[in-house]
């Protein structure tokens, strides 16, 4: 299973947008969070739910394979870079192919941006910069044994299911452990696509 | 799934050379590499200054980014034992603050409020200034000019503040913001076991096995105390949290008790009420560590859980669970905030919540006890040394005889010459009012948005004939005043705070502050020079007050004789007492049974509930509670002009349960019988139905403390801004919301998004995966 990565537990969010402030300051993309924070059940409840990228494995990230100008590269260790800016041509395909919602396009310099996974500090050995300051370990970067370790008995996921297709992510979520099913469900089924129903 | 084909050239297409990695790693992905502490500073020539955050009291450390020029730029998480690098937005913003545009860099002056402000040197701002407060002085008496303090500022400047006021000013009106954060906590502690602290360490909640959380919202106020929280639920501990909302900490609690605002101490009877009738009381340690128990077991005898739950508005059977876990737990604590505490029996409800400690024996062990959550960064330190009206240094009584003569001695003054206690800050609003004050310096506080009943406050600020006001930004209140010194923020100075747990931490200067701008403590003593003070004014820097200070305190249960600068550093932050250079310190009181009572048991004090001070009618049926937003802090003088923190949440509204018909986004207006404002509503089920809720940072005509009543605790004299009558009606439009004043010259918000660097992406990054890539 996954190495070092950054995993998720809706758990524990306490909606506080510390890791998008966190984000903004990384180095790599200053001024700019790539962090999407959700609430998911707004009007009932105060639950929320960071999104970075989830930096899918298998297949290639849906990002990449759509991408026209080949810009989005995967390094050897599975992160999915942003779009590389002298490839970028700022089309969105990434946009509409993420099943996360991840990837953003910066109208003004028509380039895209996303999560990639703080490179500029996990390559000399820091975590990165939301994992980092996440108050409640909402996110956590480290092993699987780590994360154990310090909760026992949590579970993960890596496999995430739309429609018919599964997507696995270098990124892991905490899933209920009373309720672990592989792959987790993902997003809303697709029924319907130009009004013909394609469960058919 | 069949593997897409392509992935293994995209794969392949970019390999890693680990020849890339820089000195000192193991591998791209390898977190045993450079430690943190040295990693800008080896890669960029950057300075990382050790420190803490600005805003609240748990104070995480943090190391602000220090460029070349000697700009802080930036921060970095830092690894200190409170906050183990977490850091919560306000914090990852507030280095935004230091070199923000809409910073005050000369002293600002007019004779008239008519009159619109201009530079002056500041040789001009302190003569006139000092001209003023004789002339006021001279013709109505010395208690004529008041001093009003603040709770961010570091201690040794909260002991100038006390002793500029009594020496310098020979004054006995000196107050400060504190009074509208913990005092109600601060008196009982104080009546209950002596000592006006937290009993245990943050640290403490790792090892409890039921934890009550009453009137705190800890995901949104103090975020980084979460870590704690989440901490203890991963051993298995059990989670009570008492709030008329539902927070994130409520909504994963086991027992979350949404009652109604104002009628915490019934609730906490009835509990205590419930515990002894199923016998789980501790009689052992009642008897040898408790007086007044068979008072309070009378008292709570007329609430039983069938009573208090028409009081509270919550089932019986709650009361009775929560009694149950938490008597029966065989470690549990208890930790309140404002929410307890910013009512006009304030210092009842903590003592309710102590009853039910005591009874229960979870007092002074590890992970049983006590403790109140800071608002403010130095809430706790900033009233240890005499900033408060009726307090001396090391929390000294200025009404005991022996207690006056001690300072008299340190500050070479006469008995005679040390004025008695004054009043309270709502309290010299009033008098302002009534011109009993008639002159006023405000250092680090901004009234006109954080007292309650604005139009008081307005009145009261706008009869002084004089008025000056320290600050970095023109607050609001600033705005009203007659002179604006420009003084330092917390990274251009050094000096210490003491956080939530009473641990004294260390703050360094991280850059010198721009020109035209002094520290607090340049201001004070130039002040005190021309008032004919200046022989007892006379400190080059923080170090030479905080060993006076230190002096000061030492003896006393407030005892900081053993702290030194070199030690906090050395040490990453001592609580106090520590009577000694050589003593540890503090963290956890009472382990050998005593509190700090001459008898040195627990005095536990009879409480009765009474409804809130503003009563409920047909025009006004619900109840209007207050509280803070994660994104800004207190007034907002600060966070409201850091453009993350405003994108984050950019304005108030009021949160309403979905059965009063209300649209999310619909403008509500909220009256209470001090006025009406409208906001958007945000309409949720995670709220009472008989309650609204509005977050109070920001200024008229969207104040929450526009609206909110100005009655206060008899002893600790806290506003009851967590309960207030008042009525939701349709509106027809939001009014909006006002940007902060900004100082002349400089540039105006929103364009303040400060510092950001190019915002396109960087290739750096992608450079060392991607050089190989053809």
């Amino acid at each position: 299973m996954m190495g070092r990565t950054i995993f998720i537990d809706p758990g524990r969010c306490i909606g506080c947008q510390a890791c998008v402030s966190a984000c903004r300051e990384c180095d790599s993309h200053r001024g700019k969070s790539m962090i999407h924070l959700d609430y998911t059940d707004e009007g009932r409840s105060v639950a929320s739910l960071p999104t970075v990228c989830m930096h899918c494995e298998d297949p290639v990230a849906p990002c990449a394979e759509v991408c026209p100008a080949d810009a989005i590269l995967v390094t050897a260790d599975g992160v999915v870079q942003q779009a590389d800016t002298t490839r970028c041509i700022g089309c969105a395909n990434c946009v509409n192919a993420c099943p996360f919602g991840v990837p953003k396009i910066d109208l003004q310099a028509k380039l895209q941006l996303k999560c990639n996974l703080c490179y500029d500090r996990t390559a000399y050995g820091l975590a990165p910069m939301c994992a980092t300051v996440c108050p409640t370990g909402a996110l956590f970067y480290g092993t699987l044994e780590e994360l154990q370790a310090e909760r026992p008995g949590v579970q993960v996921a890596d496999s995430f299911v739309f429609g018919e297709s599964e997507v696995r992510t270098g990124v892991a979520m905490v899933v209920p452990a009373d309720r672990v099913q592989w792959p987790v469900p993902g997003g809303l089924p697709v029924v319907e696509i130009n009004g013909k129903d394609v469960r058919r | 799934m069949t593997a897409d084909p392509r992935a293994a050239d995209r794969r392949t297409y970019l390999p890693l050379d680990p020849s890339l990695a820089p000195p000192g790693t193991r591998g791209f992905r390898d977190a045993g590499g450079i430690p943190a502490d040295q990693w800008h500073a080896d890669q960029n020539g950057e300075t990382l200054v050790p420190t803490h955050c600005c805003f609240c009291g748990v104070q995480c450390g943090m190391y602000l980014r220090v460029d070349r020029g000697g700009k802080v730029f930036g921060v970095e998480p830092r690894n200190h034992d409170i906050n183990r690098m977490r850091l919560c937005p306000k914090g990852i913003n507030a280095y935004q603050q230091v070199n923000h545009p809409d910073r005050l860099t000369a002293p600002l002056m007019r004779r008239s409020r008519d009159e619109d402000f201009r530079e002056v040197s500041w040789d001009e701002a302190l003569d006139f200034t000092v001209s003023e407060i004789t002339r006021i002085q001279q013709a109505h008496g010395n208690d004529a000019f008041g001093l009003l303090g603040g709770a961010s500022l570091f201690s040794e400047k909260t002991y100038l503040v006390g002793k500029f006021a009594r020496v310098a000013l020979k004054s006995r009106h000196v107050d400060y913001n504190g009074r509208l954060c913990m005092v109600s906590a601060a008196g009982a502690n104080k009546l209950a076991f002596g000592i006006d602290r937290a009993g245990n360490p943050f640290s403490d909640i790792l090892l409890t096995d039921c934890l009550l959380i009453a009137g705190s919202n800890v995901g949104e106020c103090f975020p980084v105390m979460t870590q704690y929280v989440w901490g203890a639920r991963d051993r298995g501990a059990s989670l009570i949290v008492i709030d008329p909302r539902e927070t994130a900490i409520a909504r994963t609690a086991d027992i979350h008790v949404a009652l109604k605002p104002g009628t915490d101490s019934a609730f906490f009877n009835a509990v205590l009420n419930v515990i002894i009738e199923e016998g789980l009381t501790d009689e052992t340690y009642l008897a040898a560590h408790a007086t007044g128990w068979a008072e309070v077991k009378a008292t709570v005898a007329a609430y039983p859980p069938s009573r208090a739950a028409g009081i509270c508005g919550v089932p019986a059977e709650q009361i009775v669970q929560v009694a149950r876990a938490f008597a029966r737990a065989p470690r549990a604590m208890a930790w309140h905030a404002r929410g307890i505490e910013h009512h006009s029996q304030g210092v009842e409800n903590c003592l309710s919540v102590i009853n039910l400690c005591t009874a229960t024996g979870h007092i002074g062990k590890p992970g049983a006890g006590y403790g109140t959550i800071t608002g403010q960064g130095n809430g706790q330190g900033g009233r240890e040394h005499g900033q408060k009206a009726d307090l001396l240094p090391g929390g000294r009584s200025i009404m005991n005889e022996e207690h006056r003569r001690q300072i008299c001695e340190i500050w070479g003054i006469e008995e005679s010459e040390l004025p008695p206690a004054g009043t309270s800050m709502m309290e010299m609003v009033w008098q302002m009012q009534r011109r009993e004050i008639r002159g006023l310096i405000g250092i680090c506080n901004n009234p006109f948005v954080s007292l309650p009943n604005y139009k008081v406050v307005k009145a009261g600020y706008d009869a002084t004939e004089f008025h000056a006001q320290f600050d970095f930004f023109l607050s609001e209140t600033a705005a009203n005043a007659h002179v604006v010194f420009p003084v330092t923020t917390w990274a251009e100075d050094d000096g210490v705070m003491a956080n939530a747990e009473a641990r004294v931490v260390k703050h360094n200067k991280a850059q010198d502050p721009p020109p035209g701008v002094r520290t607090d403590t340049w201001v004070m003593c130039e002040l005190a020079k021309r008032l004919g003070a200046g022989d007892k004014f006379a400190f080059a820097d923080s170090r030479e007050v905080f060993d006076e200070l230190r002096i000061a305190s030492a003896g006393t249960v407030n005892d900081y004789y053993g702290i030194t600068y070199e030690r906090l550093e050395e040490t990453g932050g001592i609580v106090w007492p520590c009577p000694s250079t050589d003593h540890p310190g503090t963290p956890r009181l009472f382990e050998d049974g005593k509190t700090y009572h001459p008898d040195g048991k627990i005095h536990m004090q009879v409480v009765e509930w009474h409804p809130p001070m503003d009563p409920y009618d047909d025009e006004h049926p619900m109840a209007l509670t207050t509280g803070r937003t994660v994104a800004h802090f207190l007034s907002g003088n600060q966070t409201r002009r850091l453009g993350a923190l405003v994108e984050q949440t950019p304005r108030p509204w009021a949160e309403i349960h979905p059965s009063h018909g209300f649209r999310n986004g619909e403008p509500v207006r909220v009256v209470t019988r001090r006025g009406s404002e409208v906001f958007p509503a945000l309409v949720t089920e995670a709220i009472r139905p008989d309650t609204v809720f509005i977050p109070y940072h920001w200024p008229v005509p969207t104040a929450a403390n526009a609206l909110t009543i100005d009655a206060l605790d008899p002893r600790s004299k806290i506003p009851e801004y967590k309960v207030c009558a008042c009525r939701i009606e349709h509106a027809e439009k939001i009014d909006e919301v006002p940007a902060p004043p900004v100082a002349p010259g400089h540039i105006a918000y929103p364009e303040t998004q400060v510092s950001r660097t190019d915002p396109l992406p960087p290739t750096a990054p992608q450079g060392r995966g991607t050089s190989e890539r053809s």
